[in-house]
């Protein structure tokens, strides 16, 4: 097989659109490899990793307006390719109205559609700030999807929407839901009396599926971005959300997730909620201390928002340290001595902080990008040691590639490689279903679950490989059919993402105490 | 021209969806009304040059 780079000078796609064209390059007889990327540093660094480019001048003169299509494949389909590149990069005539022409700016849209009142901006982070202030100067509340946006730049969308009586949820939001519309990366939850303002998507996902598996539903859910509460924002989008959730009528129950945002953020956020005229949950995931009750985790906070509306504490949200420490010796009995480290590999931001947290309180290190005090950093994002939680979904990871909700790629070879180290004890992961996430998040990683596993086995030991899917059954992965795939390959599958966290922690403290190991 | 927030929550969105093109798909299945904007960098991706062209117009 042979290799070869086309460079196409200012061609922008976006990075779904992208990791689209290069699977069905990849699909092509006698093509080995594709990848279509615009060319970020990140991007060409992985290129260039796998060989791409060397020696040629267009590879390394291009920019991230560029696309770089890398290919390895037999001649006669390469060349094929590059003599019709342009219909490969062809979205397809689809229905009728894919031909329509679309504007070609935010100002352009609201022209010919005054009606609209919400813009949703997913550009790459440099171009953001300037789109985003477009949408403002034309009326309309923003969804600011894209990261890489300046602090100065958020301070700068806040103070220009606070004048105007706009809201900017973000940057860096993932997901939120207005009169039961999903935004981002949003599951199929129902609507119902619960109003939420969330400094982090996944957080809000989770939270979100648990409140519909409960019973109940969203009113609205409102994203501040994960900045928001901090002392250079002063929590402009989080107030300007809790008016509007304490004016909204079909609001009952307040609830606000968030990171711990800080001294002056939390006295912010407890002086508004302690005057709010609805009942509030106030979820700072991982605080310690944070007064009674003290919410650290998603499924508590789902939990009190449920009772909050009248509904029982459901039996998935309830979990027993001492049935997971039993759960655990078992798994651990059926290690090799030098299997000793955990792997925690997250497509969740949220997820990988959360079960920081977790770990942090029973006195566990482990090393992260993105440490929680008291954690050790990871120096390289892309290696793990020892003990290890990374999270995928990183700026660096996503620099010009599409999430790891969204293409499975960079986590499975993380996987593969983990599975290889025979110090790997326990694998944890995160699946997320809902809008825009990977048809299959489960069927993208079984392959890779099942060959690390396997390799343990022939190393005899186990890989114990936990897991906890973020889901509705009216999503359309479908919850029930992706736990049941995971089960199946052999995986232990929590119905939260804490309790899984928590699971493995019990390992971990066995591990540490020198238990159940033989 | 400008809709305050306030009323925002009080009937289903209309959106202009700017970037990647499924954040637009997924509501307009969802039975919301989406304006789908042609986006490309402005300025060839030279954000210099375009800070200038903003600063003109």
């Amino acid at each position: 097989m042979a290799r070869r780079t086309l460079i196409l000078k200012n061609r922008y796609f976006d990075s779904v659109f992208l990791m689209q064209v290069a699977r069905r390059l990849a699909a092509q007889p006698g093509m080995g490899e594709a990848w279509a990327l615009l060319a970020t540093p990140a991007n060409r660094k992985v290129l260039a990793g796998l060989g791409y480019g060397e020696g040629d001048a267009d590879f390394a003169a291009a920019g991230p307006s560029d696309l770089v299509l890398a290919l390895e494949g037999e001649p006669e389909i390469m060349a094929a390719v590059a003599a019709d590149v342009e219909a490969w990069l062809s979205r397809g005539s689809g229905s009728g109205a894919a031909m329509e022409r679309e504007p070609r700016s935010v100002a352009e849209a609201v022209t010919e559609h005054p009606e609209a009142n919400v813009a949703v901006i997913s550009v790459p982070g440099a171009h953001a700030a300037r789109e985003a202030r477009a949408a403002l100067a034309a009326g309309l509340n923003v969804f600011l999807f894209s990261s890489n946006v300046t602090v100065e730049d958020e301070l700068d969308l806040k103070t220009r929407a606070r004048a105007a009586g706009l809201i900017v949820m973000g940057p860096d939001c993932g997901t939120a839901y207005l009169c039961g519309a999903g935004l981002g990366f949003a599951n199929t939850v129902r609507r119902g009396p619960i109003g939420v303002v969330a400094a982090t998507g996944t957080g809000l996902q989770e939270f979100a599926c648990h409140v519909h598996r409960g019973g109940s539903g969203l009113s609205h859910a409102l994203g501040t971005g994960g900045r928001d509460l901090g002392d250079a924002i002063g929590g402009l989008t989080a107030l300007a959300g809790l008016d509007a959730l304490e004016a909204d009528p079909a609001t009952k129950v307040v609830v606000v997730l968030s990171k711990p945002p800080g001294r002056a953020g939390s006295a912010l956020l407890k002086e508004r909620l302690g005057r709010c005229a609805k009942p509030v949950v106030l979820c700072l995931l991982g605080a310690e201390g944070g007064g009674a009750p003290n919410i650290a985790t998603l499924d508590q906070a789902a939990a009190l928002a449920l009772q909050a509306v009248g509904i029982k504490e459901p039996l998935f949200l309830q979990s027993d340290p001492a049935l997971l420490r039993a759960e655990a010796l078992g798994h651990v009995a059926r290690l090799r001595p030098e299997q000793r480290h955990i792997r925690g590999l997250f497509a969740g931001g949220t997820f990988c902080y959360q079960a920081q947290a977790i770990f942090a309180r029973a006195g566990l290190v482990v090393h992260a990008n993105g440490p929680l005090a008291g954690m050790l950093d990871l120096p390289d994002p892309w290696t793990s040691v020892g003990d290890t939680f990374v999270d995928l979904g990183a700026e660096c990871f996503v620099d010009g590639r599409p999430h790891p909700m969204i293409d499975g790629t960079q986590r499975r070879e993380r996987l593969l490689r983990e599975g290889e180290d025979p110090t790997v004890a326990v694998i944890l992961l995160d699946f997320i279903l809902g809008a825009i996430a990977s048809r299959d998040p489960v069927g993208d990683l079984l392959g890779a679950i099942r060959t690390a596993r396997d390799a343990a086995a022939r190393r005899g030991g186990d890989l114990c490989v936990v897991a906890s899917v973020c889901g509705t059954e009216d999503d359309a992965q479908d919850l029930q059919a992706q736990t049941r795939a995971l089960e199946q390959a052999g995986v232990l599958v929590l119905p939260t993402a804490a309790q899984a966290a928590a699971f493995c922690r019990e390992a971990m403290l066995i591990l540490a105490d020198g238990k159940g190991v033989a | 021209m400008t809709q305050p927030f306030t009323t925002l929550l009080q009937a289903p969105p209309v959106f202009v969806n700017v970037g990647v093109r499924e954040f637009g798909d997924s509501l307009t299945e969802a039975g919301f009304t989406v304006v789908q904007v042609d986006w490309s960098p402005p300025a060839g991706g030279d954000l210099k040059m375009a800070q200038l062209l903003d600063d003109l117009l």
